[in-house]
């Protein structure tokens, strides 16, 4: 029996995937953020050096941790759209670009948070910090490219080179941005070293777990919003229930 | 006629773009007053004082740098695109890769060469030593280019969109970053009494990486916006 792998690639065939899987990813997402939280908030020991204020981690690691996949697969679904021509990969790839550029944005927030009480400063010009800023910037840029241009097809491939040639510059920024930083001033306060509780990894990989099932449900409704909106007047779409009421 | 050569091509190119812009001397000398102005405008919002002048020197003269170069980026394509020069030179049997290479070099002799230039003049404002001078000169002189080149993409991108000046440098200021840091680095390692050399080879390397990427990149850009 020969598989069509392709059978999937298509717009039409994928919206109908994508609204059967979406609770699939939905649902485990809800109940590891629900789960994750409260080993971290209430079973997870306090911490000795930093006391109560570590707890922003079971939010802060993920989101600086997806916001940084997630612009990878975001330059790869951009590459295959460009590449094979795809368009279904050009929809994934605009679909994950404000999520990317949420957890940018959370991980820059909570980081704040974390900041005050530790290093006594809301903002420092730490490597990581300063690259995590850059990065929503590169994601801040890709939207903006999108939004401006109207003709979808440009937009699609505009972008993707955009995200492709930022991709590149990703790994030379975060070391430019290191090497900066250890020429200004000494390190900063580092992580503590020390091996980390049990509960406070289990807390913190269900929150990651989480977070990586809200980001693809989140991506697959979307998608299906920009589906409907790139094929409005195709026959399919108008033949579809939910359009027709 | 003959067939051109391909550095034949790339003269042409040079030679057009830089004749097209003699005859509109004003295009130039703005950016140049902007870059001037730009730095000069440091000193009035941070106070006189000589010592932190003289710290800050090299990255206020290279973030005016950046911003100089953003404001003369949308100018890069746009007039070949309205007069439909654009779309002639990519029907051209020729590699527009090599013609999109010879106006970032025309852009940059344009844009990135007189603020080379000034920049020992505006140096001495902040009271520079001559050997930080000397420093930052070269960084320029290596970093600049870059910055047309990197702007080369971000401008074919944005080729005939609305608000085009200002997405072109939310697009490209993020990716110039490592030249901002180590060209600034570079006139600080100086000051401090250290070598500038690991600053000024990294930005060799920028050049190089840019130079062999960045036309070709371009010339695809050029060819999405021109569809």
């Amino acid at each position: 029996m020969a598989i069509n792998w392709f059978k999937y690639s298509a717009p039409s065939t994928f919206y109908g995937l994508a609204g059967k899987l979406i609770p699939w990813f939905a649902w485990p997402a809800g109940l590891l953020f629900v789960a994750g939280l409260y080993i971290g908030f209430f079973v997870a020991p306090t911490d000795a050096i930093q006391s109560e204020a570590y707890r922003i981690i079971f939010i802060h690691v993920p989101a600086s941790i997806l916001s940084m996949f997630l612009y990878l697969i975001l330059a790869g679904y951009a590459a295959l759209g460009l590449i094979f021509k795809t368009r279904l990969s050009s929809m994934m790839a605009s679909a994950l670009a404000p999520t990317g550029a949420l957890f940018a944005f959370i991980s820059l927030w909570t980081g704040a948070l974390w900041g005050k009480p530790m290093w006594g400063a809301w903002w420092v010009w730490d490597a990581r910090l300063t690259s995590e800023l850059i990065l929503l910037f590169l994601y801040l840029g890709f939207i903006a490219l999108q939004a401006s241009i109207e003709d979808p097809r440009r937009a699609d491939k505009a972008s993707a080179l955009l995200a492709i040639v930022g991709s590149v510059n990703v790994p030379i920024i975060y070391y430019s941005v290191q090497w900066w930083n250890t020429l200004h001033q000494g390190a900063t306060i580092k992580m503590t070293g020390t091996s980390m509780h049990v509960a406070m990894q289990q807390g913190m990989f269900m929150v990651l777990a989480a977070c990586w099932l809200y980001a693809i449900a989140v991506a697959l409704t979307r998608v299906r919003s920009i589906i409907l909106e790139r094929e409005a007047n195709t026959q399919w779409v108008k033949e579809l229930q939910e359009v027709k009421q | 006629m003959s067939r051109l050569s391909v550095f034949g091509l790339l003269g042409l190119v040079i030679r057009r773009d830089l004749l097209l812009a003699m005859r509109r001397r004003a295009d130039v000398l703005t950016t140049l007053i902007f870059f001037v102005m730009v730095v000069s405008l440091f000193p009035l919002g941070v106070g006189p004082e000589p010592d932190m002048l003289r710290k800050m020197a090299g990255g206020v003269l290279w973030v005016a740098a950046l911003l100089a170069s953003m404001l003369s980026l949308p100018r890069m394509f746009s007039a070949d695109h309205i007069d439909g020069t654009l779309e002639q030179m990519m029907l051209a049997p020729q590699s527009l890769t090599m013609m999109v290479l010879g106006k970032i070099v025309a852009h940059w002799m344009l844009s990135g060469l007189p603020l080379v230039l000034i920049a020992p003049v505006l140096g001495l404002q902040f009271d520079m030593p001559a050997d930080a001078i000397g420093v930052l000169m070269l960084a320029l002189l290596l970093g600049t280019p870059v910055l047309s080149m990197i702007g080369a993409v971000g401008a074919a991108l944005t080729l005939g969109l609305r608000g085009g000046g200002v997405l072109v440098s939310l697009l490209v200021l993020p990716l110039t970053i490592p030249v901002l840091i180590f060209g600034a680095g570079a006139v600080e390692a100086v000051s401090g009494g250290m070598d500038a050399a690991s600053n000024l080879s990294l930005l060799g390397a920028f050049l190089l990486f840019a130079l062999v990427f960045s036309p070709f990149v371009a010339a695809q850009a050029l060819r999405i916006s021109m569809e």
